[in-house]
């Protein structure tokens, strides 16, 4: 390892390791490894999505047409627009740019918490029409796999808003972090929350297709 | 941090004296600390599952259910299963002799993320609390499967809660396997290169693989069950149209590769000391190296063997049956290349040895009995019976068990400075390959007669090999607890083991023992191969020349 990687500089390296370097790109790594851990964790979702809809074809495509296209598709441009900006966060404390940086993340934040309210806002117009299992209502389709649907769409959806509220709580922490502390551990902590924040949008670009497109 | 040889031995800073209070091992980032952390709960937690099963040999040495209720040994069989698979066979080598050696083995200072690797083990003794309490306190019938739809709907045993423990502690095993990836990867010392790395080296990267990619898998599988219990979210519920075959193909697209994790490391291990102590130069390292990363690859396309009876496609049977046959390949050479290593070799037995070919004798009976179960129309025969238990068995228990015994002797002196006492260790090992062999061999004929696994009852014409199959257990028994004794005593009583007491290659024998806080006062620089030995008579400290340097 010959060529510095970009923000190496001023960089508290660990007792473990040789150079800053050495630390920086074994971070990296270990950030990727860990992805592809959760890739196979959603793998399980994209599994039964897919088994399911084979099984079930009109039950699936009944209950994707109660989905809200509108919603989803929106909250789709705003997470894909965070990574933009969570991008530009990282191209940001590369070149050393505190301000740009923060603003970034800071925008990246306010995306992902818009998405969480548009979320929100669409389990609880699924909790009126008795899409929600088990909340009381009578559930108001009939055809067989339209109840499993919906099951694996909250398990699913669910789940992602979970890492996404960590990738939230991650990112406003670095933020704090870098306006407070200064420099001396977020460029790599800024490097690995992106990577985990991509992996948040990545998700939802498979999940997107197998609830809201399936029938349409 | 220097030692110099004016300093006795007792002075030397070493990783165990350099503090002594609790807190000092509670708040430790150093691998070599963590290991021994893991050692210590690891041994508990093998007792206890070793308790569970002391209950149910007990239990089947009669026909009739005397000493447990049916429900009672449901739960009994649960908390053996429970325990043995997630509470100790899948990190016992890579978290123990894998988070103490590997760093030393390639010339680092410690593993790439030190306070995640602290961090796995609270994770996993808070794991373990949780579990043993809910196996303890009521119990779980369903074994430790957790087949839908009766984990999901119908059992009223504490499912939940056991489940949320194998969840908890599955981020510990990634944790570790993330944290040996990325070591590997990223901390070897100059002039290590892959190909210069130490074979157990390998066979801990390729578990980790599998650990990193399978563990999240069933993960997400027992996140269902438990939703479906918990919330009514049902997802594997036929009434709603849902599969129960689906979670049995989530559950053993990771239980199957699962036993790779078991495996694999046995095998590092295994090669390590054939290698020591026939003096010789490892057979074929390339066709090791890479039959370990076959496995772990291969590992993942043969989930389905284990459902050929639970409906799936004949299509699907067929290539799952071919894929298994298939893996038996990689296993295969690794057996040719250890015989090979042996053969002609200077050999010398100790202790560490007799484990290592346990390992290998065991590792055949259960391999090719693996392919009996293969076979389509056999698996038919012997499905659900004691020919599958005792199948797993050898190889989940009596290899990877006699691999990390081994490996613990073998190693033990680096990580003590002490010798362990030989007469006793030999006798022990004789003990567990006897006692194994003995328990449970005479279960292939009970399976094949058709005695099925689960129950507290049988016929009485199985009798006189269950009552074989207890007595051996008795032996095994004995076996696994003798070292208990003997290496706790060495630890004060054991003669100083010095540096290299195997003269074996390998970086971990070049620094003292017990090695010093941060392993290496400079960072060494590789120049050879990993298996440069020599016959143990042989002075002189020229080297013997390696393929690289014949080739020139």
């Amino acid at each position: 390892m010959t060529r510095p990687l970009p923000g190496a500089e001023g960089v508290a390296v660990q007792e473990q390791y040789e150079s800053a370097d050495q630390q920086m790109s074994a971070n990296r790594l270990g950030m990727w490894v860990f992805l592809a851990s959760e890739v196979m964790l959603f793998g399980g979702f994209f599994l039964g999505f897919l088994v399911y809809r084979v099984m079930h074809p009109q039950g699936f495509e009944e209950a994707a047409s109660h989905t809200d296209l509108l919603i989803g598709t929106v909250n789709t441009v705003v997470l894909l627009t965070s990574s933009l900006t969570v991008a530009l966060a990282v191209t940001a404390v590369r070149h050393g740019r505190r301000g740009m940086g923060i603003g970034c993340l800071a925008a990246t934040v306010g995306l992902g918490a818009a998405f969480l309210a548009l979320k929100g806002y669409e389990y609880w117009k699924e909790y009126g029409e008795g899409l929600m299992p088990h909340a009381g209502k009578p559930f108001p389709l009939h055809e067989e796999g339209t109840m499993l649907f919906f099951n694996l769409y909250f398990a699913a959806t669910g789940l992602h808003a979970a890492h996404l509220t960590l990738g939230i709580v991650m990112m406003s922490t670095i933020a704090v972090l870098w306006a407070v502390r200064g420099t001396a551990r977020v460029p790599e902590l800024v490097e690995s929350g992106a990577l985990y924040w991509h992996l948040i949008d990545v998700i939802w670009i498979w999940l997107y297709p197998l609830i809201y497109l399936a029938g349409r | 941090m220097t030692a110099t040889a004016t300093n006795p031995a007792s002075q030397r800073p070493t990783y165990l004296n350099h503090a002594y209070t609790l807190w000092s091992w509670l708040s430790t980032t150093d691998h070599k600390r963590i290991g021994m952390l893991y050692l210590g709960t690891l041994t508990l937690m093998f007792f206890i599952g070793g308790l569970a099963a002391t209950l149910i040999r007990l239990e089947l040495m009669t026909p009739v259910g005397d000493v447990l209720s049916a429900d009672g040994y449901n739960k009994v069989f649960t908390i053996h299963g429970v325990i043995m698979v997630w509470f100790f066979l899948v990190p016992s080598i890579p978290n123990t002799l894998g988070n103490f050696i590997l760093p030393l083995m390639i010339g680092a200072r410690d593993l790439a993320f030190p306070r995640l690797n602290l961090a796995s083990w609270y994770i996993f003794v808070a794991a373990s609390i949780m579990a043993l309490y809910f196996l303890l306190a009521g119990g779980v019938d369903t074994g430790w499967t957790f087949y839908t739809p009766y984990s999901s709907m119908f059992s009223n045993s504490n499912v939940t809660g056991v489940i949320a423990a194998v969840f908890i502690v599955g981020f510990s095993s990634i944790a570790t396997g993330v944290n040996f990836i990325v070591t590997i990867h990223k901390m070897r010392a100059p002039g290590m290169t892959w190909f210069r790395m130490p074979i157990l080296c390998w066979s801990l990267y390729a578990t980790s693989l599998v650990i990193v990619l399978a563990t999240p898998v069933l993960a997400i599988s027992l996140l269902l069950v438990a939703l479906e219990r918990v919330a009514g979210v049902g997802i594997f519920d036929p009434a709603l149209g849902g599969d129960p075959l689906l979670f049995q193909h989530l559950f053993w697209f990771y239980s199957h590769p699962a036993v790779y994790i078991m495996i694999l490391p046995g095998m590092g291990v295994t090669t390590e000391i054939i290698a020591c102590f026939a003096r010789r130069r490892i057979f074929g390292y390339r066709f090791i190296a890479f039959s370990s990363m076959a496995i772990a690859l291969i590992g993942f396309g043969v989930w389905g063997h284990h459902m050929f009876v639970a409906g799936q496609s004949a299509v699907a049977a067929i290539v799952f049956s071919l894929m298994s046959f298939l893996i038996a390949v990689p296993s295969a050479i690794k057996v040719y290349t250890w015989t090979a290593t042996l053969y002609k070799g200077d050999i010398r037995m100790a202790a560490p040895l007799v484990y290592a070919l346990s390992f290998i004798v065991l590792f055949v009976i259960g391999g090719i009995t693996g392919l009996i179960l293969a076979s389509l129309a056999l698996d038919v025969h012997v499905t659900d019976t004691y020919f599958v238990i005792s199948h797993f068995h050898f190889i989940m228990v009596g290899a990877s068990v006699s691999a990390y015994m081994g490996g613990l002797h073998f190693w033990w002196p680096k990580m003590t400075g002490r010798m362990y006492a030989e007469r006793p260790a030999l006798l022990a090992a004789l003990f567990i390959g006897i006692g194994f062999v003995l328990t449970f061999l005479p279960q292939f004929w009970a399976g094949y007669l058709g005695m099925p696994r689960r129950y507290h009852e049988y016929p009485d014409e199985f009798q006189v090999l269950n009552v074989m199959s207890s007595a051996g257990a008795g032996i095994l028994g004995l076996g696994y607890a003798m070292p208990l004794f003997y290496l706790t005593w060495s630890l004060r009583h054991g003669e100083p083991a010095g540096d290299n007491p195997w003269q074996a290659t390998g970086l971990e024998w070049s620094v003292p023992s017990p090695p010093p806080k941060h392993n290496f006062v400079e960072i060494p620089v590789v120049e050879h191969e990993a298996y440069s030995y020599r016959p143990f008579g042989a002075q002189g400290s020229e080297r013997v020349e390696s393929d690289e340097e014949i080739q020139r």
